[in-house]
């Protein structure tokens, strides 16, 4: 597809052009900018990740005598996990189409359904986190339950704050309606939370099947 | 030629484009191979018909299938002219992910290997 009439190809050398560098038509329209500026963002969220990953795959066996990740994983909880928060993301991809075309009441509905499902991930995170710490596998313990809590409890912190994201971008639609300010956050919110549930599956594999391999 | 609008040539990440019926249809083909791949991946995690050492490699291959899914379905990451810049952004930021983790892991390892699991093998190591 090329519709675009482009200026002979010179290369790097601007002789006598009068490309600003921003490209023939100026800069991009904030609808454009503001959710790649949140995509750079949510990138290097990854590579934040990446290095939490890094610990855990090298600390992983660094058990001190304690309980290792076959005594401690419960793969059917992991299991509803990732369904829940797999259907939380495809209910929120749901949402988007919807706020697309200012729906407001099926917008809301599939934003809530979104949470809720958030909620059941974290709530059995919660559980599961308490469970470990009430039988002395805290992160303490080790340091394979060091960085195990660290990666993991920084997903659970994002899913979180992405929560909370969501309730206030609840709010702002109902109150300011499909303003183009409002939608272009909601954008931005659907992409942290398809990042998240990214995350997730390297979790999931990574820590969980893996950890518990016979 | 006629007058094209900006949004016509560059796409942010994550924006559904097209009617509403194709664009659900997206979603619900991700979310059935997405569903697929983690029955996949659970499956292979507690059968016992798989070669023993290649199941861990085959579940990371499964994980990076289901992460491309979710790019492709749900954050509408494609090859179109429009995506460029998401894919250079994500590219890069593969290129770095991958370099944290591989250099890390093969470091961490082979330091692992090298330091001996009591004082006295170190010191000996250290003697020469």
């Amino acid at each position: 597809m090329s519709t675009v009439s482009e200026t002979p190809a010179i290369g790097l050398t601007h002789g006598g052009s009068e490309d600003t560098g921003l490209g023939q038509r100026g800069p991009q329209s904030k609808s454009i900018v503001v959710p790649y500026g949140f995509w750079l963002f949510v990138l290097s969220d990854m590579v934040l990740f990446s290095a939490l990953f890094a610990s855990y795959a090298s600390l992983v066996h660094a058990t001190d005598g304690g309980p290792t990740t076959a005594e401690l994983f419960d793969r059917k909880l992991v299991a509803v996990e990732t369904l829940a928060l797999l259907l939380s993301s495809f209910v929120c991809g749901l949402a988007m189409i919807t706020a697309k075309r200012k729906s407001m009441a099926w917008t809301q509905i599939w934003l809530l359904a979104t949470g809720a499902l958030g909620l059941v991930f974290l709530g059995i995170e919660l559980f599961e986190f308490s469970k470990m710490i009430g039988e002395g596998a805290g992160p303490q313990r080790s340091a394979f339950l060091s960085s195990f809590f660290t990666l993991v409890g920084c997903h659970g912190a994002h899913v979180t704050a992405g929560l909370l994201w969501l309730g206030t971008m609840m709010a702002q639609i109902w109150a300011k309606g499909f303003r183009q300010d409002i939608v272009r956050r909601l954008l931005c919110f659907s992409v942290f939370w398809h990042a998240l549930d990214i995350i997730w599956v390297a979790i999931f594999t990574i820590v969980y099947l893996i950890g518990t391999l016979p | 030629m006629t007058e094209h609008e900006p949004e016509a040539l560059n796409v942010a990440p994550g924006e559904p484009h097209d009617s509403m019926v194709s664009e659900t249809i997206s979603y619900v083909v991700g979310l059935g191979l997405a569903l697929l791949l983690t029955a996949v991946s659970f499956w292979v995690a507690s059968t016992g018909v798989l070669w023993g050492p290649g199941v861990a490699t085959g579940l990371v291959v499964l994980a990076i299938a289901q992460m491309g899914i979710h790019l492709v379905f749900f954050l509408h990451i494609s090859s179109g002219p429009d995506n460029t810049n998401n894919v250079l952004a994500l590219a890069f930021g593969v290129l770095i992910v991958l370099l944290v983790m591989i250099g890390t892991i093969f470091i961490m390892s082979h330091m692992d290997a090298n330091m001996g699991p009591t004082p006295e093998v170190m010191n000996l190591q250290m003697q020469h």
